[in-house]
């Protein structure tokens, strides 16, 4: 009997892949544990091996097809004596698109999970960038290599250190291809030590250094929680002015996939609320660019948070020579008059789905990314509550002591007389992270919960 | 440790000898002015005394060259006067006062200076360790000799980020001394009771690094194991380890009863080993400097402290609009290895 050989998910964020190579050819006789072939991930290359044993009667995906589906059958395994030419396959070739082009579009294929949309067109109050820019898709991930790269170029000063940045290209591949640009001494592996390496790099930034700390995921900054706020925020104030951690803190922040309460936290109101601290949350490629590079150059630590499931997003941004937003000025995605939606990171996910779906009901949303936690922008947001008079807040952090929780504070104090209804704040639940598929699903933020706050605060 | 003559051949002239008694005694003066000037209600907070140690940081101050660098940890005076920042910026810092080296927002614990390659004044045990060796890092990176002197005592030697650090300095070959003060009490824990080795030198041996018992109490002891190490680290061997066995004679901070030990320990080693007793006879006994010599440096030492004392108390407290600044910083503050 034939067995079908399935696309494999081979990360926790992985929805589809490259089949870089096959390893084998029709024919061929295969057992247990032998390579079938080298599938490109969104985070490394693996080799798949086989489970089953027979033989190659089918190679249904050719070797360099990009944008393979999980699960999509790239193989078939046949018995001895069976004939392959007669095999069909469940969804066969229609399923498997073609080798991708070389700009993949903007917006995620079908089969893309809810939670991502199709990319919104931006409209910033001031543009980010000069009206007729030349644009070019890219993912959060290049844009994030870029703006390093292009700040080690200009500056000799600034070095990557992490585990696994080098020789393993990072562990999401963020750091891909640093270590051949700029070599050892400026892009370095270190043991799995957050805590020693954290302080070495806050050492070397009082050295005279420009430190871009990795952390493989912020989750295991905790470790060197210590070394940031006690050492890196603090000694500025603590030195009068003397001396002080020119540095950025960086890596993925909040919940991946299915990866259980220890790799599921979201950081951001931690982190915003300490003073010395600049903190950076950017959603879009362009602003995970342009706000890396601002944080590469700025004289004070910055956290700068980034999203596992956003690396793979691509959108638009500016071809230019030097590229930089600035911390501390919101981004209006989408303009509104009936409710102002405040977000940030993956959150703005959630708020520009609930837009678009509000809209279907006739209710006009305003959506604001804030970018950056520590400075916030609050100009931006009283405006647009003095304009909409309503407003919700979107994270996926915890409830209590959360960006949505100061933001209400925030607004109450100074435009109380133009709130026509309570703010709501939509959070993650106050739950750790759980592990089965539909409990992690509702532990989350929801953009029907979005949608349903929206309805609440209009009262519709 | 038994007692013992200090070197009976000084690796040193009579005028350094000279200068590291007049250095010793000046934070020993300095000290018991700040224990004076804190039961006066005029010093606040913590404020840990570094009487009874001060060879380790006069002995290694004297085997260090412009442009080294230290870290310690929050008992800090003596490293700053030893390394010549100005007792009146100190003492005004432990007062809180718009004249102290971090302008009253640091305090005893938090005190800075670019000038002298001070890097504080760290408060949590053990965590100053790798920021010495971030320092070390820079300058390896940025290509010059510079070495730095890591102090952490007996008590950090057993936190966790010392022995990521060991690896990590091991691994890239870090111009970091590591010096352990052990002064044999973490705060109120004897070391036996406490650090499962009695040598904790030997704990960078695993990691590759070299490690050296030194006799805390004997500032010639210090300066020569201190050349000793420089030269390993400058020569690009990666780093060095130095457990300085030395007593502090006062308590932890300035609440300590000190209950642990008996008054007997504390008095022995005072009349059998003080340090700056040992370097005094020496003086006396080569005949490098007569009684009056000596008076005068205490006469001089005297009114530098003194002097601390008053700028300390009649320098005003910092303007209420210092809460609010040097939170951030505008500009990149200038590191003083960049222009390598």
């Amino acid at each position: 009997m034939a067995t079908e050989i399935l696309m494999p998910a081979l990360s926790p964020t992985m929805e589809e892949g490259t089949l870089a190579k096959w390893l084998v050819k029709e024919g061929d006789t295969v057992s247990s544990g032998d390579i079938l072939a080298e599938i490109e991930t969104d985070k490394a290359t693996m080799e798949f091996e086989a489970v089953d044993e027979g033989i190659v009667g089918k190679l249904l995906i050719a070797e360099g097809t990009e944008g393979v589906k999980v699960n999509t059958p790239i193989a078939v395994l046949v018995e001895e004596g069976e004939d392959a030419s007669s095999i069909e396959t469940s969804s066969g070739g229609d399923a498997a698109p073609a080798p991708a082009e070389e700009e993949a579009p903007a917006a995620p294929v079908e089969a893309a999970p809810a939670s991502a949309p199709a990319t919104p067109k931006a409209k910033a109050v001031e543009p980010d960038w000069p009206e007729g820019t030349e644009m070019k898709t890219q993912t959060v991930r290049e844009a994030l290599r870029d703006a390093m790269a292009e700040e080690m170029r200009s500056d000799a000063n600034v070095f990557v250190m992490g585990e696994e940045v080098a020789e393993y290209q990072g562990a999401y591949k963020v750091t891909q291809g640093l270590l051949d640009e700029f070599g050892s001494k400026r892009v370095i592996d270190t043991p799995i030590t957050e805590h020693g390496f954290a302080g070495i790099g806050v050492g070397a930034a009082f050295g005279g250094l420009k430190p871009i700390v990795e952390f493989m995921t912020f989750n295991f900054a905790m470790q060197a929680i210590d070394q940031i706020i006690n050492s890196a925020a603090k000694t500025l104030y603590m030195s009068g002015g003397q001396m002080g951690a020119p540095m950025v803190f960086r890596g993925p922040n909040g919940a991946a996939a299915r990866v259980g309460a220890q790799h599921s936290q979201d950081y951001a109101a931690w982190y915003a609320m300490v003073p010395g601290l600049k903190v950076a949350m950017p959603y879009s490629a362009a602003d995970a660019k342009g706000l890396l590079k601002s944080a590469i150059r700025d004289p004070n630590p910055v956290i700068f948070l980034e999203n596992e499931i956003l690396y793979g997003r691509s959108f638009e941004v500016p071809v230019m020579d030097d590229f930089t937003v600035p911390f501390g000025k919101a981004k209006i995605w989408r303009e509104g008059t009936d409710v102002t939606i405040v977000s940030f990171g993956i959150g703005m996910t959630y708020a520009l789905e609930a837009a678009d779906k509000l809209a279907e009901d006739g209710i006009s949303a305003e959506v604001i990314d804030l970018r950056t936690l520590r400075p916030i922008d609050y100009g931006t947001v009283i405006e647009s509550v003095k304009k909409t008079n309503r407003c919700v807040t979107v994270e996926e952090g915890w409830p209590v002591g959360s960006i949505g929780n100061h933001l209400s504070a925030y607004i109450m104090q100074n435009a109380f007389d133009w709130l026509d209804a309570p703010v709501i704040n939509c959070t993650g639940k106050d739950v750790p992270m759980p592990y089965a598929a539909n409990l992690e699903k509702h532990a989350l933020i929801t953009t029907a919960e979005v949608i349903d706050a929206v309805k609440q605060v209009t009262y519709r | 440790m038994a007692a013992r003559k200090p070197s009976a051949k000084p690796n040193v002239s009579p005028e350094e000898l000279k200068q590291y008694y007049h250095d010793m005694l000046l934070i020993r003066r300095f000290e018991e002015k700040a224990g004076q000037l804190y039961g006066m209600g005029l010093i606040g907070g913590f404020c840990h005394l570094y009487i009874g140690q001060e060879a380790v940081v006069v002995g290694l101050e004297a085997a260090a060259s412009e442009g080294d660098k230290r870290i310690t940890s929050y008992r800090d005076h003596g490293h700053m006067l030893a390394c010549g920042m100005d007792p009146n910026g100190v003492m005004a810092e432990l007062t809180g006062r718009e004249g102290g080296y971090s302008k009253g927002k640091g305090g005893s614990m938090h005190m800075f200076s670019r000038e002298k390659h001070f890097y504080g004044g760290h408060g949590i045990v053990g965590a100053q360790v790798p920021l010495g060796a971030g320092l070390a890092f820079a300058d390896a990176y940025l290509g010059n000799d510079r070495v730095t002197f890591a102090y952490f005592g007996d008590g950090a030697a057993n936190q966790g980020q010392i022995y990521e650090t060991f690896n990590m300095a091991s691994i890239w070959k870090l111009p970091v001394i590591f010096v352990i003060e052990n002064n044999q009490y973490a705060m109120g824990t004897a070391q036996k009771r406490s650090t499962s080795t009695e040598e904790i030198y030997t704990r960078g041996a695993p990691f590759g690094i070299p490690g050296q018992l030194v006799d805390g109490m004997d500032v010639l002891a210090v300066k020569e194991a201190g050349e000793k190490a420089v030269a390993h680290c400058r020569a690009g061997n990666g780093p060095y380890i130095l457990e300085v066995k030395t007593y502090r004679y006062r308590g932890h901070s300035m609440s300590d009863p000190a209950k642990y030990r008996t008054r007997e320990e504390v008095q022995k080693m005072r009349d059998e080993r003080d340090p700056i007793q040992s370097v005094r006879d020496l003086l006396l006994q080569g005949k490098h400097a007569t009684e009056d010599d000596l008076k005068a440096i205490d006469k001089n030492i005297k009114d530098i402290v003194n002097a601390s004392a008053e700028f300390s108390k009649e320098s005003p407290e910092p303007a209420l609009e210092e809460l609010w600044t040097d939170i951030y910083a505008d500009e990149v503050p200038q590191g003083d290895a960049v222009e390598a």
